[in-house]
């Protein structure tokens, strides 16, 4: 297809390549390097889109960022589909597939567009009043509907297949916008050789020059003077300069998030190549030259395709050399469009008229276009436009009313002004300040260390742009206060600006024919469908705030956030309420600048990135013996050891049962461990665990019990005294970092005047838990130094040996209620210890085991674990562990806590053991306990089970349960009610087997 | 992501490697036992939670690890100086921020 | 005081495996290797000011007292993670922990040396391959030759030590290791840009 609408000798793509590509099934050529949306101008496609609200068709209102219509759905393949793509913002490039969105069932024939004649329907705060009544049909009969008809592109329904980086940057001055303004800063502040980045969204820098024709600075045109600039500035080793670069986020102490768009303008996404790339930039100081974004006019049906911003159709024209029309009219009120016109002119595009709303505008522009014969009109609007799927015609008619004429065109070119972009400036938390004179939101007051430079500080003029983008540059790099000169710092002059375009102020608000009097759809936000009429009804509806105006009618809340709105919007609620704009306000600016994906925010952290996965030293083993891990906070834990024809119950029976008989093994290396150290590691001890620890003999060791301040037990754990002056502290798996930290606390805070020190050795043992009858016989003989006797390895002690040869910490201890060991051996040695203990072990018929067994054998002896059996709120006295509580102490962490009304108070629930009165069936853990079944719904609940398991060795269930006053309540019955049915269970103690102990040396 | 300055490390990090530590100088009584409830409950429950400055501590986690002392602006999020863990509230701050 | 708890002594040889984490993992990209570098002895260790000079003459290396920085001699490197608290790294196997079993003052040693893995990161884009995960700025201004510091890199923490302009030792817990390291290598890929 022959892209008619290209102008030979026009734009700056010259050497480019054809690159084909689709939209909507329909076969185009366009060139690589330009915008979607140019390509599709080229080949005179104007229709891309139908609206949010009331479908009505759209085109391409801009040739940028701001642009509210042009969205379109960007296919690669199944699972890289992206919604809301701006059409003038995705590159093009071979073999690139768009479709419309939000249409049906084609974008040319929409049967939701019978919304537009029943938009009397949707008015503004449709939503909050049409679809009040009745109640129930808002789930069931307008959300669906709503969501099926509005709405803007669908999300994918695969996992992203592309990868994101992320990249933190630190850098003296950031300069943020690469128009004149941009790079003028830049290059002052480069050539002091301090620290710089220079980001733009474009693909090109330049900003305004890429379509200001007018524009000469030393010398040169305007845009080509922005090329070699920013290839002197990227030669250099201090500068950072980024293109397709977006700044989304502006954050405390000058922390900006910029998104780099790497790869969407690829035709090939290698696996090399990110599709976006994230920096989160520190910056001394920010230069925002933003720059302005060029509004539209207000009036009837403005959002006909072909009705487009004055500057968008010379950036098609001028950049990309593409004629968005062959006979255009121009509705302005302001010079800027003038220029549209004469370019377009130039360029052997007819130029239908000029319709000007000011009276009697002079200036060098308007003499040209009547030189070059356009015809200019004076005081006149433009009250509509013709057509529906791209429109035909301009109606005009003298501003203060009177005759009509319609002016057949196939595009209108408007501009109603410019408006700073302040944008980033207001996320920095700097206070706008409104400028009557100009008619526009300047920065005002400054929250950061930040200067806001050309348009978007509302300086005009290139010459007055680049004075004070220079000198901000140099000032920024100056209070910067650094001086790391690069090796290839080139020093310049401020550039000098040899010519220029004026533009001159414009218009607020709704044109003539679209007043308060009208009822025509004059569009003020083109993505969210809100008109003029919207805007007033809401502040006759009782809105007063532009907060409020602005969510009853959603105006500046689609993805565009309001480029082109605010504004107008602001100006039409000001009008209608009668009050000047600043005292109706402002609404925030709120990061991102534009939409930025989820991808980009996640960065790396997905897949085995997304958090760490921790692995034991032994892990491998484990894995290698067919064991099933779960997850335990972030730890991998070898979960049970099925053989062959095992599912989990009878893996776990056999284990348990293995364990009591024989022996078994256990990776335990995940428990948390920390070193205690110094002469007052004792004083430090009986500080931070209730039990008294001064006369635990070193060698021996301690089951510890850590409250936090307000008397609720915060962790557990055997602690082993390795002399007098070091403590080998355990803690639970996942209460490691929270104890250490709380540890550190008590010491850094409260008790800085003891000399002890804490050390994390987690990772530097790897613990091996032998429990069982046979454990000692299976240890000793690969032990040297210890005597494992009874008599000199008593349960309970810790000493300090050889394994295999290696160092080794053994402890006499038992979760299991069996004779048993924990062998601690460093980190990189606890695979190949393993190994030997489980080749002695099979000699005895050993078994290894995972957590579930782990967690049954200690049920059976009674045994808590924190975290489970307790929730927060229970005392060592609630879970029957009084015993560890040093009743002489007079200070411990806890000891205040403990002694609270209602920790005292009688009734607290208690843990106690539970047994159904029917030994096969096993309770629910987290199911509440009542004690009259059939007492009315809801009923008083007293408990609930905390712990349940079938235990093999007991030949029945077994539960532990938190109840209500329990340890009164022995051999009392309770209830368990369940969906099915009530289940009837005895209250008992919590031993559950060998109430005696006397296994432990057995 | 704000940048604090660590007093013991005597510069500024990057929020991530700190960790916020909840109001500061609520001290401990050296005679925790004979606290009375009234006192307990004024030590343990009770925060000014401001709006405006705010004393504070913090760990520097993934850093020193040090607990420390900061004077923060809660409606700014600036924070106005920051100090040892030990040191008294300071008595004087220092002026706002250009 | 603060005997050393596992006292390595020549006579017993293990006669078991040593299976250090990801050993002998490299990646080799434009702009930057990786490396896990084989082990070391380390301990942590914590002091007070007045046994700072007693400690240095034992371990045979001045304990660094500014923050961020480190000391090195005859292949122990001593870093400065606090103002009480120093990583003593030996890569020539001469063991830390009993060169302070012998120090008198004040002090706490506590042996490490399975517990930290270490990766080396060399090359022209080994700083920005670290500045993917760490928020610190690593330019040498800031960051210099011998700086050392305890940060984060993505979701774990990690200790950072400058050993030349363009190479970094990144030490970090066993566990989190190949979180660590394949993190970086996913950093590497694009580290270059």
């Amino acid at each position: 297809m022959i892209a008619t609408f290209r102008i030979p000798g026009a734009g700056r793509l010259k050497q480019a390549e054809t690159a084909r590509f689709s939209f909507d099934g329909q076969s185009y050529a366009g060139v690589e390097g330009e915008t979607l949306a140019s390509a599709l101008l080229a080949n005179g496609v104007h229709l891309v889109g139908r609206s949010f609200k009331y479908h009505r068709p759209r085109g391409f209102l801009s040739a940028g960022a701001e642009e509210p219509n042009a969205l379109v759905e960007i296919k690669r393949d199944s699972a890289r589909r992206t919604p809301n793509v701006r059409a003038t913002v995705q590159e093009l490039y071979d073999g690139l597939t768009a479709q419309s969105q939000n249409r049906w069932p084609s974008l040319a024939f929409d049967v939701s567009a019978l919304g537009d004649i029943a938009s009397p329907l949707l008015s503004a705060g449709f939503y909050y009043k049409t679809f009040m009544w009745p109640k129930f049909a808002w789930k069931n009969f307008y959300e669906p509907r709503i969501r099926a008809a509005a709405g803007l592109g669908v999300a994918p329904d695969q996992p992203d297949p592309d990868h994101y980086s992320a990249r933190f940057a630190h850098c003296d001055v950031l300069v943020l916008g690469g128009g004149a303004a941009g790079i003028a800063a830049a290059l002052a502040a480069a050539e002091t050789g301090v620290r710089v980045i220079l980001a733009d969204e474009q693909v090109d820098f330049g900003g305004s020059l890429r379509f200001e024709s007018g524009a000469m600075i030393d010398g040169q045109d305007g845009f080509a003077w922005a090329q070699g600039a920013v290839a002197t500035l990227r030669a250099m080793d201090n500068v950072r300069v980024l293109s397709r670069t977006t700044a989304f986020g502006y954050y405390a102490q000058n922390f900006v998030g910029l998104v780099e768009r790497v790869s969407d303008h690829l035709q090939n996404l290698g696996r090399e190549l990110p599709r976006e790339r994230l920096w989160q930039v520190r910056a001394k100081r920010v230069v925002l030259a933003t720059g302005a974004i060029e509004r539209h006019m207000v009036f009837a049906d403005n959002d006909r395709p072909g009705v487009m911003l004055a500057s968008a159709a010379r950036t098609y024209l001028n950049h990309f050399g593409v004629a968005v029309g062959r006979n255009v009219g121009v509705y302005t009120a302001n010079d800027s469009a003038y220029a549209a016109a004469i370019d377009l002119k130039k360029a052997g595009i007819g130029v239908a008229a000029i319709v000007d709303l000011r009276d009697n505008p002079t200036g060098s522009v308007i003499d040209e276009a009547r030189a070059l014969g356009i015809e200019v009109n004076f005081g006149r609007a433009v009250i509509r436009a013709g057509g529906k799927l791209r429109v035909s015609s301009m109606t005009v008619q003298p501003k203060n009313g009177g005759g009509e004429r319609t002016i057949p065109v196939d595009a209108i070119l408007m501009s109603a002004g410019w408006t700073p972009s302040v944008h980033l400036f207001s996320q920095s938390r700097g206070k706008v300040a409104f400028n009557d004179e100009t008619k526009r939101f300047v920065p005002g007051t400054y929250a950061q260390d930040c200067v806001s430079v050309g348009a978007c500080n509302g300086t005009d003029g290139l010459s007055a742009t680049i004075d004070e983008a220079y000198a901000a540059g140099a000032k920024a790099a100056k209070d910067a206060g650094v001086k790391n000169a690069g090796a290839n710092v080139v020093k310049g002059t401020k550039p000098k600006v040899d010519a220029s375009e004026s533009w001159s102020r414009g218009m607020l608000g709704a044109a003539p024919g679209a007043g308060p009097d009208t009822t025509v759809k004059a569009f003020v936000d083109f993505q969210n469908d809100v008109t003029a009429k919207d805007i007033r009804q809401a502040v006759h509806e009782g809105m007063r705030s532009i907060e409020h105006v602005k969510r009853f009618t959603t105006n500046g809340m689609a993805t565009d956030q309001g480029k082109t709105s605010n504004m107008h919007g602001l100006a039409i609620a000001a009008e209608t309420l009668g009050k000047p704009i600043p005292q109706v306000g402002l609404t925030t600016f709120r990061a991102p600048y534009t939409p930025v994906t989820f991808g980009s925010i996640v960065g790396h952290a997905r897949g085995p990135l997304f958090d760490p996965t921790r692995k034991t030293a032994i892990h491998p083993w484990a894995e290698a013996q067919g064991a099933v891990f779960e997850d335990v906070g972030q730890w991998k834990r070898a979960w049970y050891f099925p053989k062959a024809g095992e599912d989990m119950h009878a893996a776990v029976d056999r284990e348990c049962v293995t364990v009591r008989k024989t022996a078994g093994l256990f990776d335990a290396s995940t428990l948390g461990k920390i070193e205690v150290v110094g002469p007052d590691a004792a004083k430090f001890m009986e500080l931070l665990y209730t039990n008294p620890w001064e006369k635990l003999e070193p060698g021996r060791c301690r089951y510890g019990i850590m409250l936090r301040e307000d008397g609720f037990i915060y962790d557990d754990g055997v602690v082993g005294r390795l002399a007098a002056d070091r403590f080998h502290v355990t803690t639970t798996t996942g209460g490691a970092p929270r104890v250490m930290n709380h540890m550190e606390d008590y010491l850094q805070t409260e008790f800085p005047h003891l000399n002890v020190w804490l050390t994390s050795t987690t990772e530097q043992w790897a613990v091996i838990a032998v429990q069982g009858p046979k454990s000692r016989e299976i240890i000793a003989p690969l032990v040297e130094g210890i005597d494992m006797s009874d008599g000199a390895l008593p349960h309970m002690s810790v000493r300090e040996g050889r394994i295999c040869g290696v160092p080794t910490r053994l402890f006499r201890m038992s979760f299991t209620g069996e004779r048993g060991f924990e062998v601690n051996v460093p980190a990189d040695y606890g695979q190949a210890v393993w190994e030997a203990l489980w080749a002695e072990g099979q000699k005895h018929g050993a078994c290894a085991y995972g957590t579930e067994a782990m967690h049954v054998l200690r049920a059976e002896k009674g045994y808590i674990i924190v975290g489970q059996d307790t929730d927060g709120t229970v005392t060592p006295g609630d879970a029957g562990l009084d015993w560890a509580v040093g009743k002489k102490k007079t200070d411990f962490v806890g000891i205040r806590g403990m002694a609270r009304p209602d920790l005292v108070a009688k009734g607290r629930k208690q843990l106690v053991g539970l047994k159904t009165k029917d030994p096969k069936v096993v309770l629910e853990e987290g199911a509440q306990i009542v004690g009259d079944p059939k007492q009315a719904i809801p009923m008083t609940m007293i408990g609930h089970v905390t712990s349940s398991y079938w235990s093999e060795n007991c030949g029945r269930s077994i539960a532990l349960a938190l109840v209500a006053g329990g340890r009164d309540r022995m051999g009392e019955t309770l209830y368990v009610p369940m969906p099915n049915a009530t289940i009837e269970v005895e209250v008992t103690g919590m031993v559950f087997f060998d109430d005696k102990g006397e296994r432990l040396n057995g | 992501m704000l940048l604090i300055r660590c007093p013991y490390c005597e510069e500024e990090r990057p929020e991530l490697e700190f960790r916020n530590a909840g109001e500061a100088h609520i001290a401990r009584s050296a005679d925790m036992a004979a606290t009375s409830d009234d006192d307990f409950e004024k030590f343990f429950f009770i925060r000014s939670n401001p709006k405006g400055i705010i004393y504070e501590r913090w760990r520097h986690m993934h850093g020193c690890a040090r607990f420390f002392n900061a004077v923060r602006d809660t409606v700014s999020d600036r924070f106005l100086m920051t100090y040892k863990a030990g040191e008294p509230k300071p008595a004087k701050l220092p002026g706002a921020f250009e | 005081m603060a005997k050393a708890a596992a006292k390595e002594s020549a006579a017993a040889a293990p006669s078991v495996e040593r299976r250090p984490a990801l050993a002998g993992q490299e990646l080799s990209v434009t702009g930057v290797t990786l490396a896990v570098l084989p082990p070391a002895q380390r301990i942590s260790l914590r002091a007070p000011d007045a046994s700072v000079a007693a400690l240095s003459k034992a371990l045979g290396v001045n304990l660094p007292r500014k923050p961020k920085t480190s000391a090195a001699k005859a292949g122990r490197t001593a870093l400065w993670l606090g103002p009480d608290e120093w990583l003593v790294i030996d890569e020539v196997g001469k063991d830390p922990l009993a060169d302070c079993a012998e120090v008198t003052v004040l002090h706490s040693a506590v042996g490490i040396s399975h517990r930290n893995v270490a990766i080396s990161v060399i090359g022209p884009a080994a700083a920005a391959t670290i500045n993917s995960g760490c928020p610190q700025d690593l330019s040498l201004d800031v960051l210099p030759v011998g700086a050392a510091s305890r940060t984060i890199l993505g979701k774990a923490e990690i200790v950072l030590l400058r050993i030349a302009a363009d190479a970094f030792r990144v030490e970090c817990w066993r566990s989190f290791s190949d979180y660590v390291f394949t993190f970086l290598s996913e950093a590497a890929g694009d580290a270059a840009a």
